[in-house]
């Protein structure tokens, strides 16, 4: 199976560029990803989905596709055998509509047959009657309540508020702004992919699957299959890329059903046309703030109403709010506020988890707030954040306190020291220019500008959820096998893992066994809580066993363990001259330990918005550098220069790749990333016209990593996903901002938002 | 629509049959799903990411753009192909010292396009590697370690000289 | 199913004379993502591909360059393109991505007839002509009535785009093209502007703002009637702004997903005084 047994052999430690043992085999092509796999007797599965935001399923007729020579079933809502609807945080969304269509792209039924092209005839020989009612598309008329509700639970999924200090306080400088966030897509390369393997007696199942969370998608998809959790079984496919489009379940039901309907095995594989319908995006949000702050800029009161549009269905809509509100103030002090936030239900498409979790819609208000009062008191945007910077020890507006290493002041100061890049060469290469290989500007027609943008990011879950991680570590004959549930999605944790061990254990030697549900849960691949939490677990799974190693040899040489240390690949007696590899000192031997890692307790919210709701946090500091033809609105991110709260660098080539890809990310909202919307439906559902970053408009990246080791991780080190590509998208922003001096308050900057 | 047709492609210096196919059938899905040579990844489907780039002729295309069927007199190269020997090129040793691979499904495309660049062209500019891989979409590095194993490529290549 | 890889034209032409349902793919680069998305299914295909008489440039006469219509993108942004039409050579250089351009044609840009071609503009800014062969016929056609509208043109089933034609113009020329990427974008709105100081005159042609491509005739017989055009003059501003508002005016542009008009009709306005001022200087 697709992430397949390594070994390495080197003193890759904590601290080094150790190699990705998944290397080789990707840039061989001989790395199997989920959609690589094939089975014997293998059927292909497929999806029809609604071609209406909203309406009444009439009638679904099926007999003209179960006709098709090549088809072996087709299955709708009725088809369901265990709970009909699934979801992270409430189960409100149907495996296949029923009575209802609530989104475009909403699945109504499933198809196998022999061949894709087979599939594709079958779905459409499936006559589907509707009764097309009128899409609830404006979050405002979901609050209102002038739309009647689209769905038993209504068309409110979560309202909360936050309340904090004095709520008449006021400042001599009053800022405010009506901000707008598009809806972005994750759009990992790797396509939603399954293969699903009916057991012999057609009782259970296998499946292989592209996920972010194994244990999540188990108990979701037995629940579904009526099943008990035994029956089901996930092995982790070769996932390419996930940014949390992979939290959600997407095919994992569909494909189960139709293996134990055919049993045969089935492989599911989107197009990029249908994976646009098939996961969850970037909530849309608008958000209004006004910050009161007195002369000198420093910020006294912040007001401020937060609207996610959660789309048909629930997903992680209700955190993605609380992460949202919670970060209103950003990474500054902020002692008084009054917040009032909704993620509501809508026929636009479902949004849930993308790398950034609702702190990305909040940040660009903020951010953009922050240079706001910086104008109108007269200080640079590094002057007004310096001012404002939170420090460790800070009240939170949720009364939660500043517990986490926040080094703001220092990412701000160290992102300030980094070289600005020279000026634009008058001979520059028309490539080089905005508009690239359009040729559609020379030198003289650009002007340069420069922004800033600094967050707060929580790490972990939050609101009381225990998000554990589970690890188990075997030591035989000086060789260490890892076990857990961690997905792999290419963030590397199949790297950090053996550093760990080798680092702990001083073997060289480290396997890593098939990720799947054989082991306890390791939590989701998000929230940057992998390094954290599954890398706390491989951390306490490998001190377990390095104290029974320490018993053993103290036993047998007569020393008492705990004289006994690691260094390099030996055991050494401290306070005498023994000494034994660990090679020979596990020969013969096996020792096997499995640790659970628990992060802090953390509470809900109160009805004020009070509570110790988060477990820690990271920050950083992103300076943009734009060119922008002001004329024809376009533009190119020339640089951006970034220094990041990470904790400390367990691997330096891992740590800038996470930083890289996030700005890039983060940049393709700024300027170019939309899922555009017309009632309800999506009107660019492709690579053509939803555009990412191309090599030609990858900005260059200074980095520096901030290194204050962080007491509360197991490691030291903080997560480090999310931050890079939250506050660089309103850095670029205010970098547009300061080149033409024109006042954008809606992301993604269409070229008619600067020209027009 | 289907039939038993029977044609044959070169690739990676190999004849290989090609049967029952369907019209339509992209070089991308024969090369996958027919002939057993998986590494060459399909994202799109419509020439907009890259991943699934192969030499054709001694120019890099996008096999899910191409009708297998149409390639009967081509001489097609895929990332298995790329060398004979079972050591890593250096374009993707660069690529796995440099940390240009995450989730690594861009990779193989990227592969092929970059040491089809470096053969055309051994010493290009940053700007010429930019715009020769312009065409491959990599959603998890940002590009800023790929654009860092090519430079390694070109260094060490030149230094041998 | 049937496809027919033709290595010479006449085999490629008769096999369109006997298959009705017959549909022709040179590099695929458009018919396939039809295919792949299953908006066409196709019963009989004829690859050009293989026919390498399409794949010629030729300059028989002095003041014509002809160009094979198979003649991948990639040739046409180098030499001797590249410097007789470089107009032409920018706008190959503008198609999709490399792969695209290595496979891509300009038969496949005509075929198509998309608005958004990025050629086409080029065609009709130099005003070339589409030659057109049958088994037993040839014709050679004004891009001007090639081009009918949104993806429709005048070619006949049984006939094969075998090369288009371009004047070789004495004068600045170039090809600029507005999309929110800086690679592999698909255009908003593009222009192709050529100055032909031989007649004294700027041809202004426009792609994406209309159902098909638009030659501002009004725009250039004003700017002939206001300008001096021959070598060696410079544009005020004012006239280059003048000139940009007319060939807005004529341009046609809607709102769709990718933007909006009113963008559209502002971005032909810059676009065209930008080039008329870097013709002239």
């Amino acid at each position: 199976m697709a992430p397949s047994s390594t070994v390495t052999k080197s003193r890759d430690v904590l601290g080094t560029n150790a190699l990705r043992p998944d290397g080789a085999q990707k840039v061989q092509g001989s790395f199997e990803f989920t959609s690589d796999m094939h089975a014997e007797n293998m059927l292909w599965g497929a999806t029809l989905r609604s071609p209406h935001p909203y309406a009444r399923i009439v009638s679904i007729d099926t007999s003209a596709a179960l006709a098709l020579s090549g088809v072996k079933c087709v299955i709708t809502a009725s088809d369901v055998p265990g709970k009909l609807t699934y979801g992270l945080i409430s189960s409100d969304q149907p495996v296949f509509a029923h009575e209802f269509v609530r989104y475009m792209g909403e699945p109504v039924a499933a198809v196998a047959a022999d061949h894709p092209e087979t599939c594709r005839r079958a779905l459409a020989l499936i006559k589907v009657a509707y009764e097309v009612l009128k899409p609830l598309t404006n979050p405002e008329d979901a609050i209102s309540g002038s739309h009647d509700p689209i769905h038993p639970d209504g068309n409110v999924i979560r309202h909360q508020r936050i309340i904090r200090g004095d709520q008449a306080a006021t400042g001599a400088v009053v800022v405010e702004g009506e901000y707008v966030i598009g809806m972005q897509d994750q759009a990992f390369l790797g396509l939603e992919a399954a293969l699903a393997i009916p057991d012999p007696d057609g009782l259970g199942v296998h499946l292989h699957v592209a996920t972010q969370w194994l244990h999540e998608d188990l108990s979701q998809i037995s629940a579904c299959l009526g099943l008990p959790a035994e029956k089901v079984r996930l092995t982790l496919g070769g996932v390419g890329g996930a940014f949390g489009a992979r939290e959600d379940i997407s095919l994992q039901v569909h494909c189960c059903l139709l293996a134990l309907k055919t049993g045969r095995p089935i492989k599911m594989q989107y197009s990029r046309e249908e994976s646009f319908f098939g996961h969850v995006h970037r909530h849309p949000a608008s958000i209004f703030m006004r910050h009161h702050a007195d002369l000198n800029g420093k910020i006294i009161k912040i007001d401020a109403r937060f609207v996610f549009d959660g789309g048909a269905y629930t997903s992680t809509s209700p955190a993605v709010l609380i992460n949202g509100i919670t970060h209103t103030q950003g990474p500054y002090k902020c002692d008084n506020a009054t917040v009032d936030g909704y993620a509501v239900r809508t026929n636009n498409p479902p949004c849930g988890a993308m790398r950034g979790f609702g702190v990305v819609q909040a940040c660009f208000a903020h951010e953009s707030q922050m240079d706001k009062i910086a104008a109108a008191v007269g200080k640079s945007p590094v002057e007004i954040r310096l001012i404002n910077a939170m420090a460790t020890g800070d009240p939170l507006i949720t009364g939660q306190i500043m517990e986490s290493v926040a080094p703001v002041a220092r990412c701000i100061t160290e992102t300030d020291a980094i070289p600005l890049p020279p000026s634009l060469d008058v001979n520059a290469d028309e490539l080089e220019l905005p508009g690239g290989s359009g040729l559609t500007s020379s030198q003289s027609n650009i002007v340069r500008g420069i922004g800033w943008g600094v967050s707060m990011k929580n790490l972990m879950y939050s609101e009381g959820f225990d998000d554990f991680a589970t690890a188990r570590c075997t030591l035989k004959d000086g060789v260490a096998s890892l076990k857990f549930a961690t997905s792999e999605v290419g963030q590397g944790f199949v790297t950090l893992a053996p550093q760990i061990a080798r680092s702990v254990l001083g073997v060289d030697d480290v396997l890593i066994e098939p990720i799947d549900t054989e082991i306890g849960s390791a939590g989701s691949t998000s929230a940057s809580r992998q390094t954290w939490m599954s890398g706390g677990a491989v951390d306490g799974a490998c001190r377990l066993v390095r104290e029974r190693l320490f018993h053993h040899v103290g036993k047998i040489h007569n020393i008492d363990p705990l004289r006994l240390v690691i260094e390099g690949t030996d055991v050494v007696d401290q306070m005498g001259t023994f000494r034994i590899s660990v090679a020979d000192a596990s020969d013969g031997i096996e020792i096997s330990e499995t640790f659970e890692h628990h992060h802090r307790k953390t509470d809900e919210l109160d009805e004020h918005g009070q509570g110790n709701c988060h477990t820690a946090f990271a920050f950083v500091a992103h300076r943009a550098v734009v060119d922008v033809d002001p004329d024809l609105g376009l533009v190119k991110v020339v640089q951006i220069a970034t220094a990041q709260d990470v904790g400390r660098v367990l691997n330096p080539l891992s740590a800038i790749g996470q930083l890289e890809g996030g700005i890039a990310q983060g940049l393709g909202l700024a300027v170019m990333e939309e899922i555009v919307m017309k009632d309800g439906k999506v009107r660019n559902p492709s690579f053509t016209d939803y555009l990412l970053p191309t090599a030609l408009d990858a900005p260059d990246v200074v980095a520096v990593m901030i290194e204050e080791y962080e007491p509360q991780a197991p490691l030291g080190a903080k997560g480090i996903g999310e931050p890079p590509c939250i506050s660089v998208t309103p850095a670029i922003v205010a970098a547009i901002r300061n080149a033409t001096g024109k006042a954008i308050e809606r992301i993604p900057v269409r070229p008619q938002d600067i020209c027009l | 629509m289907s039939t038993n047709e029977f044609y044959s492609l070169r690739v990676n210096g190999r004849t290989h049959q090609v049967q029952d196919s369907w019209i339509g059938e992209s070089l991308l899905y024969v090369l996958r799903e027919r002939l057993g040579l998986p590494g060459t990844k399909g994202a799109c489907e419509q020439g907009e990411c890259g991943s699934c780039t192969v030499l054709m002729d001694d120019a890099a295309v996008c096999s899910c753009l191409v009708m297998a069927a149409t390639a009967i007199h081509s001489e097609i190269v895929t990332v298995e192909g790329i060398t004979t020997e079972t050591t890593l090129t250096d374009v993707q040793q660069n690529f796995v010292n440099e940390g240009a691979v995450q989730c690594g499904f861009c990779t193989p495309g990227l592969i092929v396009a970059v040491h089809h660049l470096l053969e055309k062209n051994p010493n290009p500019t940053e700007l010429e590697v930019k715009e020769a891989i312009s065409g491959n979409i990599c959603r998890c590095t940002g590009y800023g370690r790929v654009f860092a194993a090519v430079e390694a490529t070109i260094r060490s290549r030149n230094s041998e000289k | 199913m049937t496809v027919i890889v033709a290595k010479e034209l006449s085999t490629a032409l008769a096999a369109l004379r006997e298959h009705a349902d017959a549909r022709l793919i040179q590099g695929g680069t458009d018919l396939m993502v039809e295919i792949n998305f299953n908006h066409v299914k196709p019963t009989t295909m004829v690859s050009l591909r293989d026919v390498q008489s399409l794949r010629t440039i030729r300059q028989d006469s002095p003041g014509i360059m002809s160009i094979g219509s198979g003649v991948p993108y990639s040739v046409l942004e180098g030499e001797p393109v590249l410097s007789a039409i470089p107009a032409l050579a920018q706008a190959s250089r503008t198609v999709g991505s490399p792969q695209i351009r290595a496979t891509g044609s300009l038969g496949g840009n005509l075929g198509t007839c998309s608005p958004a071609g990025d050629t086409l503009p080029v065609m009709f800014a130099l005003d070339a002509m589409i030659h057109l062969s049958t088994l037993d016929s040839q014709r050679v056609v004004s891009i001007h009535d090639f081009m009918t509208g949104v993806k429709r043109n005048v070619r006949q089933h049984d006939e094969i785009i075998t090369a288009i034609d371009f004047p070789i113009v004495q004068g600045w020329q170039g090809y600029s093209k507005v999309g929110v990427r800086n690679a592999m974008v698909i255009s908003v709105a593009s222009a192709c502007l050529v100055a032909d100081h031989k007649h004294a005159d700027v041809r202004l042609a426009l792609g994406s703002v209309g159902p098909t491509i638009i030659r501002c005739r009004e725009a250039e017989a004003w700017l002939k009637s206001s300008q001096d055009l021959t070598a060696g003059q410079s544009i005020s501003l004012d006239i280059a702004h003048e000139f940009g508002r007319r060939a807005a005016d004529e341009s046609s542009p809607i709102d769709d997903h990718r933007s909006t008009a009113q963008y559209r009709r502002h971005a032909i306005s810059v676009l065209a005084s930008r080039m008329l001022r870097k013709a002239y200087q």
